[in-house]
């Protein structure tokens, strides 16, 4: 089942169930709806993508296991829903310590074995994909391939203004997600520890002569990273049900958007997602929810042959 | 004794090792036999094809079950129009994911590595949803493939028709593999994986190389996957991209050894036989495990693979 | 008049805001020894990796024996007789020092020679050319049991192995000691007797004023001094430059 066929389903119910019948008149409701649907959805994917913006575009790390992490961080808020009864977001802003540390240590253990060593990138790419793998798997193991849904305040309800549907489900963690985006933002742009980071990128040596440790400061950065998959866990199961294969869907979307984005750009991130979530609701409305995953990665396809530095390019 | 007759006596050997593996099969007299030797060979294979780009280049595909999946479709296609005998099959199954892998080394390879292997992602989903949604061979159902009971001409039980024709493609993926790795080619590839400036500085044109690596590789995928249909009877999308083929077709090169041939053979079959035993005994997902697990052990602890470690034993005279 | 074997036309290279090259204009003669002098980040290495094609630039022309680069990519630039050697050296690791100068002679010679080397000539090139700097005896190691400046003998080696009819050395001489320096100079008047012209990247005063006929400098990507050694070095600005900063 994918997110998009869910998503319609239950918010849209009879006009978009079958995709938009050939020769029906083009009405604003749905045109509006799937923009609006779009725009919420794409404020849930710059939440997915900030962490590899950051490690892909601002350390050159590529986690390609990021999507794992997201849909750990959706299991733990699943169990903790379950269990007792927290609200998911609540749930996953508990489990931030857990996961930066997680970050941590999987950065020591990367720059142990691969930066420090001057590997090519062949074994960071083979190690990360083992990763993304084994907790996949893992999770197989633990609970199952059922599909599991949290239940919240807001999960059954949906605002309506004028024309346009409003599910909670969808809207709240799309705010959510901006907060996030917008106080990492602040972070990176405020902070001396955010500075450091951005400046890691550019120049190393600079970074040692102002007696930060650049070792440390990527540790930091990749372990915010993970961080936010906590978060950005509890926002997905909001949405739609999850099961652990699903992280796969979403490698593309998020490699899609990074390089849409522009590399290392906040903002740049933020638009990409906006512009690939209104595609996929387009997509998803007028030719049926199946196609959606081939929408993200055609999108990457396209934008790595024809315009790799990104629609705001660096 | 020159290369071409070093490489004529190496594919005679491999192809009397080949005979052997087959009558000594059929002596054992189960089976069983060549359905776990056929999915052993076949891992042989793609990690051989892998090994091609991944290893001798450095360029990392995760696709391979889009590869994989396009030879086996292949044959669906025909085989609802009009059948054709596998060896054609094989042959169809190769050009279209060798052409397939020009295709997309086109639009990526002139990027950095990284992106390269994203997009292989990217591609192995969206043949995927391609197909899924593709009703002649069989869309998101699957497709019944009826195996024949016995190739007439031969009097050969159809499994072990199978069984032969994997043989056949083992021999001729390592037997490439070789060939390339002995020849100005294999130079070529291995600069690139070096220092992909310096290679260029030195006049070794490395997008020309890459293309030719993705396309040999791609196409050899294509070559395993054309005979599949046949193997499983039933075949569903979510078995031909399972993510399995990329995991394995990643951990047996980089187990075994990525610098050379002997790597890949050796890590499919040390991983393929374990796999099988795992998978009987307590089940196929803590096989799967157990897999990850060692690529990210090897990975770092070992990135030269067995081969490696064979080597550094046995160099401290 | 001799031939102009390089041609370049105001060549501008950016890097987001940071202007590398502005708006390089240079000629060398078929033949001469020019020197390229400059602060550390004055744009000399990015000078080279324009004009052999590693980065694109911006604006600008390069004209080699009077064809225009434009679109030519690395190899192409080295098989039509424009060599390099990295300032770092990048020797490809996994194959031994022998082998490391087969690729060269695989690749831009074989490419351009009918009928190509044989195997046994490509042997034979690959000991003359490791016996010319002193590498003889290091065919069969591979380049992590190198030193230092045996690595950077390599890398000019690898470069001479394309039979360049232009030849960029940069910073080739890093970390050598004075012997040794003046083992490379002379190598480097040699291969120019032969008719190869260098230009040398260097930081080693001694070695540049020794080696060129001309000398270039660099500061903040713009070509601020172009003429005999002897007249350069008492240039005002020249001084300022190394002085001042």
């Amino acid at each position: 089942m994918t997110l998009m066929k869910f998503c319609l389903t239950e918010s849209c119910s009879v006009r978009t169930r079958a995709g938009f019948q050939r020769g029906e008149r083009l009405s604003y409701d749905l045109l509006l709806n799937a923009v609006m649907a779009g725009l919420l959805l794409g404020g849930f994917y710059a939440a997915v993508t900030v962490g590899v913006s950051v490690s892909f575009g601002i350390l050159d790390i590529v986690n390609i296991a990021h999507p794992a992490f997201i849909i750990l961080g959706s299991y733990i808020a699943y169990i903790v829903n379950a269990r007792f009864g927290i609200d998911p977001i609540v749930a996953s802003i508990i489990a931030l310590p857990a996961f930066y540390g997680l970050g941590a240590a999987i950065y020591q253990i990367y720059y142990l074995s691969f930066e420090k060593r001057g590997q090519d990138s062949l074994r960071g790419l083979a190690f990360f994909f083992g990763i993304l793998f084994i907790t996949e798997v893992a999770l197989v193991l633990a609970f199952g391939v059922d599909y599991r849904y949290v239940q919240a305040a807001y999960t059954e309800q949906s605002w309506h203004v004028g024309i346009v549907d409003l599910p909670l489900r969808m809207l709240v963690p799309c705010v959510m997600s901006l907060l996030m985006l917008a106080a990492l933002q602040l972070f990176l742009t405020r902070t001396f520890t955010g500075r450091a980071i951005m400046a890691v990128a550019q120049d190393q040596l600079a970074l040692q002569l102002m007696a930060a440790d650049p070792i440390r400061i990527k540790r930091i950065a990749f372990a915010i990273s993970i961080a936010t998959a906590s978060l950005a866990g509890a926002f997905l199961i909001i949405i739609q049900p999850v099961e652990p294969s699903i992280g796969r869907d979403y490698i593309g979307r998020v490699f899609a958007i990074c390089v849409l984005g522009g590399l290392g750009s906040l903002p740049g991130t933020l638009i990409g997602a906006m512009l690939l979530g209104i595609v996929e609701s387009f997509t998803a409305t007028f030719y049926g929810p199946s196609w959606a995953p081939a929408v993200s990665f055609g999108l990457l396809l396209l934008t790595l042959a024809f315009r790799p530095a990104g629609l705001l390019g660096r | 004794m020159n290369a071409t007759a070093r490489s004529g006596t190496f594919i005679l050997a491999c192809a009397i090792v080949a005979a052997v593996v087959f009558f000594g099969a059929r002596a054992v007299g189960n089976d069983y036999v060549y359905f776990a030797g056929y999915t052993v060979l076949q891992f042989i294979v793609l990690a051989t094809a892998w090994n091609i780009l991944g290893g001798y280049t450095g360029y990392v595909n995760f696709g391979t079950a889009a590869f994989f999946a396009l030879g086996a479709y292949s044959t669906v296609f025909f085989h609802k129009s009009f059948p054709l005998p596998i060896p054609v099959l094989v042959v169809i199954g190769a050009a279209v994911s060798g052409l397939v892998g020009l295709g997309m080394g086109y639009l990526t390879l002139r990027l950095r590595g990284a992106f390269f292997s994203i997009a292989t992602l990217a591609l192995a989903v969206v043949l995927q949803t391609l197909v899924v949604n593709w009703n002649y061979v069989g869309g998101a159902r699957g497709a019944y493939v009826i195996r024949p009971a016995e190739v007439a001409e031969l009097s050969l039980p159809y499994i072990q028709y199978l069984f032969a024709i994997m043989l056949a493609l083992a021999v001729i993926a390592i037997a490439t593999a070789r060939i390339v790795e002995r020849s100005k080619l294999g130079y070529g590839f291995a600069t690139i994986r070096d220092d992909e400036l310096a290679a260029e500085a030195s006049g070794v044109p490395t997008l020309k190389l890459k293309l030719i690596a993705t396309t040999l590789s791609g196409a050899l995928m294509g070559m395993a996957g054309a005979p599949f249909p046949y193997y499983i009877g039933y075949l569903q999308p979510s078995s031909a991209f399972a993510l399995e083929y990329a995991v394995n077709s990643i951990a047996m090169p980089m187990i075994g050894g990525t610098t050379s041939w002997v790597g890949p053979l050796v890590g499919a079959l040390l991983l393929g036989t374990l796999q099988q035993i795992t998978t009987v005994t307590i089940s196929s997902a803590v096989n799967l495990l157990i897999v990850g697990a060692l690529l990210v052990g090897f990975v770092i602890v070992a990135p030269n693979g067995l081969i490696g470690l064979w080597q550094r034993v046995f160099s401290k005279r | 008049m001799a031939a102009q074997i390089l041609e370049v036309e105001q060549l501008s290279k950016r890097f987001g805001g940071f202007v590398a090259l502005d708006d390089v204009n240079l000629t060398v003669a078929a033949g001469e020894r020019v020197g390229l002098i400059g602060p550390n980040g004055s744009g000399k290495s990015t000078l080279v990796n324009c004009l052999c094609g590693t980065l694109v630039n911006e604006a600008g022309m390069v004209r080699f024996e009077g064809r225009d680069l434009a679109g030519q990519s690395a190899h192409q630039r080295t098989r039509l007789g424009m060599a390099r050697s990295f300032q770092l050296p990048r020797p490809f690791a996994s194959m031994t020092v022998g082998d490391n100068l087969k690729v060269p002679l695989l690749y831009t010679v074989n490419a351009r020679r009918r009928p190509p080397l044989t195997d046994a000539e490509i042997t034979a090139r690959c000991e003359e050319l490791l016996t010319l700097v002193g590498l003889a005896d290091r065919s069969r190691q591979f380049p992590r049991d190198l030193t230092q400046v045996d690595m950077r003998k390599l890398e000019l080696a690898r470069a001479m192995a394309t039979e360049p009819k232009l030849l960029i050395a940069d910073e080739a001489m890093a970390g050598l000691s004075n012997s040794e320096v003046n083992d490379i100079v002379a190598l480097l008047i040699r291969l120019n007797e032969r008719g190869i012209t260098v230009i040398l990247i260097e930081h080693i005063m001694r070695a540049v004023m020794n080696f060129s006929q001309r000398l270039v400098v660099l500061v903040s990507g713009k070509k601020i001094a172009d003429g005999r050694p002897d007249e350069v070095i008492r240039d005002a600005q020249v001084e300022r430059a190394y002085l001042g900063q």
